[in-house]
């Protein structure tokens, strides 16, 4: 494609080991092993390569990226490169003395994920106890050494209701910035829509608070707000459509055009350790099998909006439709929106599913014998 | 809500916010959390000269002075990005966290 741009944004999932195991974790069903992560040089060198490709913006993420020993060496490689370099991040790893040297070496912002705003509920969700009074205390490190913070909650039916209290949480923490992010459902959560699904009324609920938050908050806190897509009627942009604007990169080191990409069974990734990524950026065919609007069929095709939403989310109309190149469920033009709304007003009626926590395979934690 | 910087404020970029040069793209950009603004001209000018300790009428004049056109149109020209800017809190004003400190 001659009209392809360099991305901005390259997500770098630095390890897929992880302390917690949210139910909704994006990280595919498949987890890397320790032993087959790309190692500090590597990734050095994939963040030049990066810089001289036009990508400005890193974030590094995993898994839990903490659970990498050279994490502040990748962060000053990638400060070295020239990128600004935001870390995700659980907590879980940080010590006081890990984020000055996290600091010292170049951090530009980090972005804490946030499971609750209880004990109860964050440590339930991420299946790890303590994880949110240890959470609490690295939030207050990272006050104190004056990092730039976004907090992150992801919502779902089990916790919507804390979203009042996670906007103040923000504020006292001195964030700039929320991502209210209703659960998307790819990779595990696809498990738990029993158990995740907000019900319509809950999903309503959460955008007048947003609305009325934004409002409230203006010049204070910057709101970011992911809706419950399954009770919407327009689906959400993907990225700037797909291949336009960002990369993910696995820690083996294959190159995906979104991080859930590999749910597309039709589609094949190439590997750092054979192409440079200035390649695969521009001829990979992961990249160019929904490039642009070729590949589209009606409604999308005919409609004015597919340069705005590119037809919606290609992982999802394949996990819903089971084709990729289908229009996203979520659009109330595509013959699957009635069912699919059936279908989450099922899921969110369905009482007391149990949580499926994603696996600690690769994790730090003991594997078991198999 | 706050309307437009006032001439007597003095503008800051907080910590995680830069400039940085596109050597790929050309031009400049303002690196924030999660994203980047390219900048014009004028948003460069003004934003290259921003340091913490002078106002925005000190900036604009020497703006004014530097590229000879007048400081009033500087300031009209750049309001409502600075105003976008702030909202955003990639723009932040100095007296203003002196007060915010002492309460
Ligand atoms: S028909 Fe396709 S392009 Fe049009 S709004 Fe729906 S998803 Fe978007
Ligand atoms: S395909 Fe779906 S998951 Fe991937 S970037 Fe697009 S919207 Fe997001």
């Amino acid at each position: 494609m001659s009209d392809t741009r360099p991305p901005i944004a390259m997500l770098a999932e630095l390890t897929h080991r992880c302390p917690l195991s949210c139910p909704y974790c994006s990280n595919p069903l498949e987890l890397t092993r320790q032993d087959s992560e790309l190692n500090t040089e590597a990734w050095a060198g994939i963040f030049r390569q990066a810089a001289d490709l036009g990508v400005l913006q890193l974030h590094l993420s995993g898994g839990e990226p903490a659970s990498r020993r050279d994490l502040e060496a990748l962060v000053a490689a990638a400060r070295d490169a020239g990128l600004y370099t935001n870390l995700i991040t659980s907590g879980i790893g940080l010590s006081e003395r890990r984020l000055r040297a996290l600091d010292a070496a170049g951090l530009d912002h980090i972005q804490l994920s946030l499971q609750g705003t209880t004990p109860e509920m964050a440590d339930e969700i991420g299946g790890y106890r303590g994880g949110y009074k240890r959470k609490m205390q690295v939030a207050q490190w990272i006050g104190e050494i004056g990092f730039p913070l976004t907090l992150n909650a992801v919502l779902h039916r089990r916790n919507l209701h804390q979203l009042p209290r996670a906007l103040e949480m923000a504020v006292e923490m001195g964030a700039r910035r929320i991502e209210v992010a209703t659960v998307q459902f790819h990779g595990w959560a696809l498990k738990n829509r029993d158990a995740l699904m907000p019900t319509r009324v809950q999903a309503q609920e959460a955008t007048r608070l947003v609305e009325a938050a934004r409002a409230r908050l203006k010049d204070v806190l910057v709101i970011d707000y992911v809706p419950a897509d399954y009770h919407s009627d327009v689906p959400k942009r993907c990225m700037g459509g797909w291949g336009s604007t960002g990369l993910n990169v696995t820690p083996e080191g294959l190159v995906l055009p979104c991080h859930a990409a590999q749910t597309i069974p039709h589609l094949t990734f190439d590997s750092l350790r054979d192409r440079s990524l200035k390649e695969i950026w521009y001829e990979g065919a992961a990249f160019n099998a929904y490039r642009g609007t070729e590949w589209m069929r009606d409604p999308c095709k005919s409609c004015a909006r597919k340069t705005v939403d590119f037809g919606g989310c290609r992982c999802q109309a394949m996990a819903l439709t089971g084709d990729a190149s289908a229009t996203d469920p979520v659009c109330h033009h595509s013959p699957d929106h009635a069912a699919l709304q059936s279908r989450a007003e099922a899921h969110a009626a369905s009482e007391e599913a149990a949580l499926v926590y994603r696996d600690a395979a690769g994790s730090a934690a003991p594997v078991p014998a198999e | 809500m706050r309307g437009a910087m006032r001439g007597e404020e003095i503008p800051v970029l907080p910590r995680g916010v830069r400039l940085h040069q596109d050597r790929v793209r050309g031009g400049w950009v303002l690196l924030a959390p999660e994203r980047t603004v390219a900048l014009d001209q004028v948003g460069h000018a003004i934003l290259s000269e921003v340091d913490g300790k002078r106002s925005l009428s000190e900036i604009t004049a020497a703006l004014a002075e530097a590229y000879n056109a007048p400081q009033d149109q500087i300031m009209q020209d750049s309001a409502g990005f600075l105003a976008a800017l702030r909202s955003k809190r990639f723009l932040e004003v100095v007296t203003e966290v002196t007060a915010e400190v002492a309460t």
